[in-house]
């Protein structure tokens, strides 16, 4: 492949792609992604192959290995196209009748989705109940894309948004943008990216880095690895356009090393950019140059906090700094640099090819957009959503997540894995969006949505959570590597019958004490599961108690 | 063993203080654990103190100071794990192994460890060997998996 030289050539070879390719001919796509993997896709995958060799279909249908659809609960997923029929925990035994409807134009009826009440069929991937509800933006292309193939995410317009920051907009037009767009960070703190990004971009120095947080170590959180072994080419055109903006040479993409699929597609993605001309020097012929640089955390929790994160890029163990002096300004190796999470990164195209009064369109008041969201947990269907923000808590888990597990009750929802919190199934109807459930005490986090049935024990659920931080606080603050013990040893002891009088007292003083004395997230918000219970679950507290001492 | 494999990775990184943690990574992953010896190796070809290399590798769960088994067998501890059993199932590994997690067998067959939260949620709790998931694993399943694993 000759390099690309110029956004024409671009162009061009998108519409090469497309000529080369024949809409009406079907393709198959199977669901690669973790849990479809899990349930054995591989299998199905390589069932397709054998019989479209067998029966010397090659020129007549398409095969395609994606990264995940959505809807992990049914897996393994295949979709036929061209019309987006879907089908469900697909086997091998399934393939030759897949094989023949999709050729005849029919639909395999044993395993398309029938509604488990009225037995209602489901075909086309907009009608099926999970699907329905959802607006897919940045995840939806998933089917559509081998994520090994760049020219399949050319082929539905990818970096074209690229091109049309290089060729027609300056680095400031491009953060105005994104600023006007108020797309906030999708990492945990909803913080506006835009700001950050005019940050790092005004800061002395001039060698400055961008780095997409893929690190994803949130309990519960698998939407990130999803968009990044999906549709790797999206967030690395999302980086490669906020680093024209900021004024950066150098990226760094900092991801899990235990995901060798994720590892695989982002090496392919990075390795093929470079081929294409979208990567390295003189991109697409505008002058600007970019390096990107992959990098692997090795197993700890606290290597995703940005100046952690940033520290292990060097090559030092990952220990957060104080942050009276940003990241943004003063990051890896001392330079400014620039951190997003990969759901925002992946948003950055979209903002730039339809414009930010279009972004703005969608959403709440003050979060706009849509948000990915992990829905797993005690919850019928689990798998990955993606909905507008404002999208109320009870269509995420009734309309698309199908309600509780084996016909339970509600109890409680927790948002933000071990740093979140838990709220009530009273308030389910709040909606999502991070100010409103920062407010409630459940801040979005990362995305990762746990359902709870009505025999979840809240304590259990406290003393797990913090028994998890307490393994991976890296020590370095006093308050919070001593402080979290001895709030587990408490509410071991709550959790066991053993607890006393005043140990929710002691709690509250030792939770303030640990979010005040320590550098990070991970010591600041350590209590915040807690603080949400006590908030909305003290009853059950002060019970388990009472029922402990009337026991001794 | 592959000595070889791991004398050309310290190689790459010759004089490269800041790919410490890329080459311990990939050591790691080529010999399963860390010798005393390659770290030495280490410290002295990228020119780190040998105190920064054991801070590395005994900080970082990734690392491993003593030699593994053969498989490595992981419980994912995430949370809707754990919701959904994973410590019944976590009990049943150990009971078959008689491992408790970090440890490795005699015959060095297995190295049992704790995983928290692999991704694969929607389909938890699940049990990892060598990086292939099971899924919706039930106690009564474990031990027909880990048999597959000699």
């Amino acid at each position: 492949m000759l390099k690309l030289e110029s956004s024409a050539a671009l162009q061009n070879l998108r519409t090469d792609i497309l000529a080369r390719r024949d809409p009406a001919r079907p393709c198959i796509a199977v669901c690669a992604g973790a849990a479809c993997d899990g349930l054995d896709s591989v299998a199905v995958a390589s069932a397709f192959r054998t019989e479209i060799a067998e029966r010397g279909l090659e020129a007549r249908l398409d095969l395609r290995v994606t990264g995940c659809h959505g809807y992990c609960e049914k897996g393994p997923n295949v979709v036929a196209g061209p019309d987006d029929v879907c089908y469900f925990e697909v086997t091998p035994e399934d393939v030759p009748g897949i094989v023949a409807a999709t050729l005849e134009g029919g639909v395999f009826e044993d395993r398309v989705h029938k509604d488990p009440l009225t037995g209602a069929r489901a075909v086309h991937m907009n009608e099926v109940p999970f699907y329905m509800h959802q607006t897919r933006l940045i995840i939806g292309d998933n089917p559509k894309i081998d994520p090994m193939n760049i020219e399949d995410y050319i082929a539905l317009g990818g970096y074209g948004a690229l091109a049309k920051a290089l060729s027609t907009m300056t680095p400031d037009q491009v953060l105005d943008e994104v600023k006007r767009a108020n797309l906030r960070g999708r990492g945990g703190g909803g913080f506006p990216a835009g700001s950050k990004w005019e940050t790092t971009k005004n800061a002395p120095d001039e060698t400055k880095y961008v780095i997409v947080n893929g690190h994803e170590g949130e309990s519960a959180a698998f939407m990130d690895r999803a968009m990044l072994t999906g549709n790797p080419h999206k967030v690395l055109e999302g980086l490669i356009i906020g680093a024209y903006a900021i004024g950066a040479r150098k990226g760094f993409i900092y991801t899990r090393h235990d995901a060798p699929r994720l590892v695989e597609h982002v090496k392919a993605a990075l390795a093929q950019a470079r081929e294409y001309g979208l990567l390295g020097d003189n991109i697409l012929g505008s002058g600007f140059s970019l390096e990107v640089e992959l990098h692997f955390d090795v197993g700890i929790f606290v290597s995703g906090e940005s100046s952690a994160l940033m520290r292990s890029i060097e090559g030092n163990p990952p220990e957060p700094r104080p942050k009276y002096i940003r990241t943004s300004v003063q990051g890896i190796w001392d330079k400014p640099s620039n951190l997003n999470n990969v759901e925002t990164w992946a948003n950055v195209p979209q903002i730039i090819a339809r414009g930010a009064d279009w972004f703005t369109g969608i959403g709440s008041p003050k979060s706009k957009g849509t948000k990915l969201v992990s829905l797993s947990g005690h919850v019928v269907n689990s798998g990955i959503v993606e909905v507008s923000m404002g999208t109320p808590l009870r269509t995420l888990i009734f309309d698309i997540g199908g309600g509780v597990r084996d016909g339970k009750g509600l109890k409680a929802v927790h948002f933000g894995g071990a740093m979140g919190g838990s709220l009530p199934a009273n308030l389910i109807d709040a909606t999502l969006d991070f100010d409103e459930m920062s407010k409630l005490g459940a801040p979005i986090g990362a995305g990762g949505l746990l359902v709870m049935d009505e025999d979840t024990d809240m304590v259990e659920v406290a003393r797990y959570l913090l028994d998890f931080l307490v393994k991976e606080s890296c020590g370095k603050c006093v308050p919070c590597r001593e402080g979290m013990w001895q709030m587990l040893k408490i509410l071991t002891n709550i959790a066991d019958g053993m607890g006393k009088k005043f140990d929710l007292d002691r709690l509250a003083d030792l939770a303030e004490v640990t979010s005040l004395g320590s550098l990070c997230a991970l010591g600041k918000t350590s209590s915040d599961p807690l603080k949400s219970m006590l908030r909305y679950f003290k009853d059950e507290y002060e019970t388990r108690i009472a029922a402990g001492r009337q026991g001794q | 063993m592959c000595e070889q494999k791991i004398h050309d990775i310290i190689e790459k990184y010759r004089g490269q203080p800041g790919s410490l943690i890329h080459a311990l990574t990939e050591i790691q992953h080529e010999n399963h654990w860390l010798p005393h010896d390659v770290m030495e190796a280490v410290a002295a070809a990228l020119d780190v103190p040998f105190s920064r290399v054991m801070q590395i590798a005994s900080f970082y769960k990734t690392f491993s100071l003593t030699p593994k088994g053969r498989h490595e067998v992981h419980v994912c501890t995430g949370m809707t794990c754990h919701l959904r059993g994973a410590a019944r199932l976590m009990e049943k590994v150990q009971e078959l192994t008689g491992l408790e997690p970090g440890q490795t067998d005699a015959a060095s067959r297995f190295t049992l460890g704790r995983g928290s939260c692999l991704g694969s949620c929607s389909i938890g709790p699940e049990l990892i060997v060598d990086g292939k998931h099971y899924g919706r694993m039930t106690p009564d399943k474990v031990e027909g998996v880990l048999k597959r694993y000699e």
